[in-house]
């Protein structure tokens, strides 16, 4: 009997059989024994742990705490260790004038910048993905074949469907040109990518052409597990299917349609591979993580590109806070 | 009701117009790039929506330079490194966290969760001197100990779901006989989760497959370059004749494989990406 307890595991049986075990306790001759394996499991369970939260720890707490460290010296990319600490001296310093990250336009411009891209292109990747699925929700002939189709801009590799995609906006030779100039959309061919006021979009519609599947596959995840009675009912009352999508259907994907866009937020907030390929260093696409790796890795300015690093991380972690609290808070008072 | 007739087959045909503009969106990049990998060079600069003459020069040329041959084998190295090494921390960790009650469970998990939200650039300069310190710089060894940043923790999340979903009796038989956590492990659980396993080995695969920043910060030469780094890294005479014929045939010899493999497992790839986020 105590180890058949001992082997339960979802949370809820796990509560009520602990409180079977405990009462069993007091007079089973087998408690001893019981303690023992539980024990010997917990003590299992962190073994079984150790390897991972090492590797964790290496990769990712140790090179964090460090980036902030960095981050108050002037350290240099061919010296690490030999950065002396200046305080904040990186973030913001007056010296005749501000200067350090928070005092630079560059800086402001790609903080912008990101916000823009990722409002957009997640936008735009919520409306798309959700009409995607509704697509591939419907029964229709061949609909494992449109759904196979629509998985493979998710696997293209980013660095080769940015590649692509410049390729296809070659202002000389592409063909989204060609097509705009034959359809008599535009008189003239277009620079995509060097055109300062065009290029934010170029790398939009990357963005969004490669991402849109995993949105869509999330949000079909969840309308395939609807409940079909409350369509009946809608049908029998002969309610409009477009009123039945907004008042039943969109309610009921919210949560996971919030999931996903969580997840492409913060994707996008630290976009980078995209971005350097089809416009490189530019301007007018230079977003924080470009940012920082051309301070870091070009410009060799270990402490500046930590400390723009820092800013990025912090900026991730409360717009990511902010949105849980909100998201929660929506949820919690739609339902 | 002819009217309705009427309207059925107009939303009829909406319907598959929708379904064929969404197919050309989602496969025309693609097509594009094998159309134009396959033109010899003096038609390159014709737009065309398909190709007169197949020709296999732009391969040719990209398979006879050793820099490309050593990046897709630094990139196999690395990914299939990355694939093992996640999979067996992942799958211990898992029986740890989806198996076990004690008490710290949940902190791990919010840790694991946190570390999956890492941006990549906020390690980058830690990172560097981490692998610079154990004398992994431009080897393929500090590529796949960074790619665990971002393969381990879903990695850790997938399999803890699917463990949480078998049965308790399974594990009972055995501690009655007295195995181990490491025999239970291995000889109950993991045949078991041998589709799980293969979902996110697949997932983790094409992650490490893709990954761009840390593999053009932590790599220096040619001769250690993968596969993304060394297509971004490609070009001609001056910045503005870039080689696109050889660049198309080298991103469709590296994407290829992929999309073999998702079309193969579209629906374990969809569970596995459900599984992460959805439950998580």
């Amino acid at each position: 009997m105590a180890t058949r307890q001992q082997a339960a595991t979802s949370d809820v049986a796990a509560d009520m059989t602990d409180r079977a075990f405990l009462q069993q306790q007091a007079d089973s001759p087998r408690r001893e024994r019981g303690t023992r394996v539980r024990r010997r499991r917990v003590r299992a369970a962190w073994l079984f742990l150790a390897p991972m939260l090492v590797v964790l720890a290496a990769v990712a707490g140790w090179p964090l705490v460090r980036t902030f460290w960095f981050s108050m010296t002037d350290a240099s990319l061919s010296s690490l260790e030999g950065g002396q600490f200046i305080g904040l001296e990186n973030y913001l310093v007056y010296d005749n004038g501000w200067y350090g990250i928070m005092a630079d336009p560059m800086w402001w411009q790609s903080v912008w910048n990101t916000l823009y891209f990722t409002l957009v292109s997640v936008s735009l990747e919520a409306v798309l993905g959700v009409i995607v699925a509704l697509v591939l929700n419907a029964h229709f002939r061949g609909r494992t074949l449109v759904r196979a189709a629509m998985l493979i801009p998710w696997a293209i590799p980013t660095v080769v469907s940015a590649k692509i995609w410049a390729w296809m906006l070659n202002d000389q030779f592409g063909i989204i040109n060609h097509m705009l100039l034959g359809l008599g959309l535009i008189d003239a061919p277009l620079s995509w990518t060097a055109d300062a006021s065009l290029s934010m979009w170029a790398v939009i519609i990357v963005d969004v052409w490669k991402a849109t599947p995993f949105v869509a596959l999330l949000v079909l995840a969840a309308l395939q597990m609807l409940p079909s009675d409350c369509y009946e009912a809608a049908k029998v009352d002969g309610i409009h299917p477009v009123r039945v999508f907004f008042r039943v259907t969109l309610p009921l994907i919210m949560p996971a349609l919030l999931v996903a866009i969580i997840f492409r937020a913060l994707d996008a907030l630290r976009v980078f591979d995209v971005i350097y390929v089809l416009t490189s260093n530019a301007a007018s696409t230079m977003t924080m993580s470009i940012y920082a790796r051309q301070q870091l890795v070009e410009f060799q300015d270990v402490g500046y590109g930590s400390a723009a690093s820092t800013l990025l991380f912090m900026i991730i972690a409360l717009i990511t806070v902010v949105y849980l609290y909100i998201g929660r808070r929506q949820l919690g008072g739609g339902s | 009701m002819t009217l309705r007739t009427l309207k059925g087959i107009v939303l009829k045909i909406g319907f598959w117009l929708l379904v064929a503009v969404l197919m050309v969106y989602a496969i025309f990049p693609f097509y594009y790039a094998l159309v134009t990998s396959l033109k010899p060079s003096s038609e390159l600069f014709q737009v065309s929506y398909w190709v007169d003459s197949v020709d296999f020069s732009n391969y040719a040329t990209v398979l006879s330079q050793p820099t490309f041959l050593a990046a897709i084998r630094n990139s196999v190295i690395v990914a299939v490194s990355v694939v093992l090494i996640a999979l067996l921390l992942g799958l211990t960790a898992a029986w740890a966290l989806g198996r076990v009650r004690f008490r710290g469970r949940t902190t791990v998990m919010m840790i694991v969760l946190g570390v999956s939200m890492f941006p990549q650039v906020a390690v980058l300069s830690g990172l560097f001197e981490v692998i610079r310190t154990l004398d992994l710089y431009n080897s393929p060894g500090g590529l796949i100990l960074s790619y665990t940043i971002f393969t381990l923790p879903f990695t850790v999340w997938i399999l803890t779901t699917f463990m949480r979903q078998l049965p308790d009796e399974l594990e009972e038989a055995a501690i009655v006989d007295g195995a181990s956590p490491w025999v239970t492990l291995t000889k109950v659980f993991m045949p078991l989760l041998w589709p799980a396993m293969a979902t996110t080995g697949l997932l983790a695969f094409i992650a490490a497959w893709n990954e761009f920043l840390f593999a053009l910060t932590f790599t220096l030469t040619d001769s250690q370059r993968t596969v993304p780094v060394a297509i971004a890294l490609i070009s001609g005479g001056s910045q503005y004749e870039l080689p696109w014929g050889p660049i198309m045939a080298a991103s469709v010899i590296v994407t290829v494989p992929l999309v073999v493999l998702v079309v193969i497992f579209q629906r374990r790839i969809v569970s596995g990406l459900t599984a992460g986020a959805v439950k998580g």
